[in-house]
């Protein structure tokens, strides 16, 4: 139980701490289950946070519930995760009662009309990172660029749009013949 | 019953969203604002700029925000628990039957195509958002001078949201 709780406080403190989310996480996460704690070592974790990335979800809680759950199965995934989500699920309550209250008011009505646009520049930012460090080049630009325009232009569920990607992936691999022994 | 639509909204946008970050906003815009109506598109993007300078995943802070917003403490917290459980379940099984997962050939192909498909509902998000906040010349101008300090100074997004709203305050009367 002694050890429940220092893992909850673990990650209770990272999700406290860390601003912006996903893999701003991941440096506190390593400092602090790998560096400070030793309970992963260091390959280990990058595993962890490989499949944190693949699998749905926020990277955070799912490199939460599995360290959690490596250390001490299912109720160390409970505490764990509890830890992670606790200090946004609080902070957020407590900006949305106060934010509901004052979003009325002119000044913050103003604030906001200059904030809008700043979250466009920063979501756009995030593409052009992505494009880069993803190296997007040349024809590898018609699936994000019909992803995009399904959203768009037809309206479709993203759901439906993830289900489609990776179907459209497994045939090409399956149409290709790559050699599937490994 | 919104409890349930609450729950079952936000398990959809937690068990798909793949790629962390700024990439789930093209769910939560789907399932809150589009389908269920729950938040105004202005109220979208207030959101997201909330999430932002607040510390923690985007994902948690729309779910603890909206349904607070939609109804009440139960509301945040039966909304927060439906995002939070499909990752604690798809976590837990891979960790305990297929750690090899990603080397498996099948999830490998999948996931080279979702990958980029993720960068184009980000930029579908980046789109209508847009749409909610790009309302007349001067907030055009706000956002293409942060992005021009984002991209060449390399703006911290705090910073940029603080000083987007002096602009704010500066521009509007």
């Amino acid at each position: 139980m002694k050890f429940l709780f220092e893992l909850m406080m673990s990650f209770f403190k990272i999700g406290a701490f860390t601003l912006g989310g996903g893999y701003a996480m991941v440096p506190l996460i390593q400092e602090e289950v790998v560096e400070k704690k030793g309970w992963i070592d260091e390959s280990e974790f990058l595993n962890i946070i490989a499949i944190a990335q693949s699998a749905p979800g926020p990277i955070a809680i799912n490199t939460a519930v599995f360290t959690g759950y490596r250390l001490k199965g299912i109720s160390g995934a409970v505490f764990a995760t509890l830890g992670a989500v606790l200090p946004s699920f609080l902070i957020i309550l407590i900006v949305a009662t106060f934010f509901l209250s004052v979003k009325d008011s002119a000044v913050v009505k103003r604030a906001f009309m200059g904030i809008r646009p700043a979250v466009v520049a920063l979501i756009v930012y995030s593409v052009v990172r992505l494009v880069k460090s993803n190296d997007v080049k040349g024809y590898a630009f018609i699936i994000p660029l019909l992803a995009c325009l399904g959203i768009v232009l037809f309206n479709l569920h993203p759901i439906l749009i993830i289900v489609l990607a990776a179907i459209s992936g497994i045939i090409k691999t399956i149409v290709r013949g790559e050699d599937m022994g490994e | 019953m919104i409890l349930l639509r609450l729950f079952y909204s936000f398990f959809k946008i937690g068990a798909f969203s793949f790629g962390g970050g700024y990439a789930v906003l093209a769910f939560i815009q789907k399932e809150i604002v589009n389908l269920n109506h729950w938040l105004l598109p202005s109220e979208f993007v207030d959101v997201v700029a909330i999430s932002q300078i607040t510390p923690g995943p985007i994902a948690i802070n729309a779910a603890t925000f909206v349904g607070y917003k939609v109804a009440g403490y139960p509301g945040s917290a039966v909304a927060t628990l439906g995002v939070t459980l499909p990752s604690f379940l798809i976590i837990i099984v891979i960790a305990r039957f297929f750690i090899r997962f990603q080397e498996n050939h099948y999830v490998k192909a999948a996931f080279d195509f979702i990958r980029p498909a993720t960068i184009g509902l980000i930029a579908a998000a980046a789109v209508t958002t847009a749409q909610a906040s790009i309302v007349d010349i001067k907030s055009a101008l706000i956002g293409i001078f942060i992005f021009i300090l984002l991209y060449y100074m390399k703006l911290d997004t705090i910073l940029a949201i603080a000083l987007s709203a002096i602009l704010g305050l500066l521009l509007y009367r």
